[in-house]
């Protein structure tokens, strides 16, 4: 087995038997959740972290499936002794609801139809996930979460968390976010539905009633998006002008950017089986998160309420989720006097520096959450 | 002395003892976060700590301080906070460091009823031997830099100071000098320019006195 590793995990599913009102106006009547959990959940109940995921995220947050070599997307950060030490929390991974990972999504059998939901699962926001996830910690018996946590998408919904249920959670660790998109990320995200929606494989959303697949404009949604995610000083250093062979004065890849962007595009339309209606509503959720729209647009009226105490963590090359938005954030709260602490980490990496090894960001990360443990006792 | 007082620098521990109990305070280039949390377990402070540097950022976080990483060089306090949003912004040993002192001290009388600013002493009697026999720029227990690569490029003397005050409108609420072991002596009282290595300042804006 791996060190400091969770080791080998196994994923459980919690039937949530009530339906579940969404914003949008729609009606889930039951769903199931798919979760995983690593430490152990102490006497009191006082050491459960919740770990939020990104657009292409699931409940695999760390370890290994039997058979598997690669681990969960965020092993770098949560295992014994790591920021999120497994040896003093209990942490618990979800795949959100419309997700493609075992969670009731649009790949689900519709009870009503027997047909997968496809196009007519319901659109899904943040706010939805968290009452699903509260569900989800009801079901476990956790009073109060020692901390919710979670990067981009998943900083999102912790912000909603603190916002939405702030007695159930004593701090709020909110990386690599932003309190809302701005226009220039709208218009990713509707570039990749585009090329989604637009592939003739995708059939209005009923693409598996046919048996195939949208994979090219997956990997075209997957490619574009991947890109939004590095820095143009990483890309300039990864792969340069570099050529796999010579100019050929051709549409072929020639340069090594190509061929890595489309490999990226391929691996997660083919080998990663991304549900292509998932990823749909995934960048919706994206869109309609704006937890300031209830509050007049106010983020500080938003925060009045909030009883977190919250670390806030962004990186200096991450253009999608730029500084400047988590400051949107730490502004918000220091007008209301709460708890927060800021960090801006020094990276290459761009907006990918979230799930990547960087000594600061660790030393960060560590100290905070040791902090979390201290007080509650873990 | 409490015990918790121990290790604390007496720089830090005269400050404390000018900060009001409950008060909200702000710790401009807060360092580890050694006199925040002082403040916080001493005197029931609440508040903020600001800091560049990534390690004391994390050793900020350790000592259970809320600390926000920011340039104070690049950005405005006003990006941060309303006005008096705080009973005190505290900068110790900062002062000379930054781009513009004066537009910081300005700032942070906005942001803050009161300001306690602590910086090293260039009218002190060894840095003037030092100018005056060798010619050159004086390297002291204080000041252990080259010309050349210190980062102190906004050196003062305290007349210096309080003539900068005085032009501001800037009230000197309390004053204090230390020497490199931060402890006060009877020459320091009476020719604190020349004796004292470390200022101590307690300032607020005139037209605010009795506000």
């Amino acid at each position: 087995m791996k060190e400091n590793s969770v080791g080998l995990v196994k994923p459980k599913t919690f039937h949530v038997d009530e339906p579940l009102h969404t914003v949008s106006g729609s009606v889930i009547p039951a769903y199931d959740l798919v979760y995983e959990t690593y430490g152990q959940l102490n006497a009191d109940k006082s050491n459960a972290i919740l770990i939020c995921h990104a657009l292409s995220g699931n409940h695999h947050v760390a370890g290994y499936y039997d058979g598997d070599e690669k681990p969960g997307w965020w092993e770098h950060y949560v295992g014994p002794g790591k920021p999120i030490d497994t040896n003093r929390f209990f942490v618990v991974g979800v795949n959100n609801l419309g997700g493609c990972h075992g969670s009731t999504g649009p790949a689900s059998i519709n009870p009503e139809t027997g047909r997968p939901w496809g196009p007519d699962f319901p659109i899904i926001t943040v706010k939805d996930w968290v009452v699903s996830q509260d569900k989800l910690r009801e079901h476990l018996g956790i009073e109060q979460w020692a901390a919710v946590v979670g990067g981009s998408l998943g900083g999102m919904q912790v912000i909603q968390w603190a916002i939405d249920r702030p007695d159930r959670l004593r701090h709020a660790v909110v990386i690599a976010a932003a309190p809302r998109l701005s226009a220039q990320n709208i218009a990713f995200n509707e570039v990749a539905r585009t090329a989604i929606m637009s592939d003739p494989d995708f059939h209005g959303g009923r693409y598996l009633e046919h048996g195939v697949i949208p994979k090219r404009g997956l990997a075209l949604a997957r490619m574009l998006g991947h890109l939004t995610y590095l820095s143009d000083d990483l890309m300039g250093k990864k792969f340069g002008r570099e050529l796999r062979d010579r100019l050929k004065y051709n549409f072929d890849v020639e340069f090594q950017v190509e061929s890595y962007l489309r490999y990226q595009g391929e691996k997660f339309a083919t080998r990663s089986k991304f549900d292509a209606n998932t990823y749909l509503l995934m960048t919706k959720a994206l869109d309609y998160f704006d937890p300031a729209a209830e509050y007049d647009h106010d983020l500080s009226k938003a925060f009045a309420r909030v009883q977190a105490g919250f670390l806030v963590v962004s990186f200096t090359s991450d253009w999608r989720f730029s500084p400047e938005r988590s400051e949107e954030i730490v502004r918000a709260l220091l007008d209301n006097d709460k708890n927060v602490s800021y960090a801006e980490i020094e990276s290459q990496h761009g907006h990918d520096a979230f799930l990547l090894p960087n000594p600061f960001y660790e030393g960060v990360f560590s100290a905070y959450m040791d902090r979390v443990a201290r007080e509650v006792g873990a | 002395m409490s015990s918790e007082n121990r290790t604390l620098s007496p720089e830090f521990q005269l400050i404390s003892s000018w900060i009001e109990p409950n008060s909200r305070v702000l710790d401009l280039g807060c360092g580890d976060g050694t006199l925040l949390a002082h403040l916080q377990s001493a005197r029931n402070a609440s508040g903020y700590g600001m800091e560049l540097d990534p390690n004391l950022v994390i050793e900020s976080i350790k000592n259970g301080i809320n600390v926000i990483q920011s340039d104070l060089n690049k950005k405005s306090l006003l990006d941060y906070f309303d006005e008096d949003s705080f009973d005190y912004v505290i900068m110790t040993q900062a002062l000379q460091v930054v781009d513009r002192p004066d537009l910081l001290l300005d700032e942070m009388l906005t942001i803050g009823k009161q300001s306690i600013v602590t910086f090293p002493n260039f009218g002190y009697w060894k840095n003037r031997v030092q100018l005056m026999f060798s010619g050159r720029m004086p390297e002291t227990e204080t000041l252990p830099y080259h010309w050349y690569d210190t980062p102190n490029i906004h050196l003062c003397t305290f007349k210096d100071f309080e003539a900068l005050c005085a032009k501001k409108g800037f009230e000197i609420v309390r004053r204090a000098v230390v020497d490199q072991q931060h402890q006060t002596s009877l020459g320091m009282t009476l020719f604190p320019n020349l004796l004292g290595q470390i200022a101590l300042y307690q300032i607020r804006r005139k037209d605010r006195s009795n506000g």
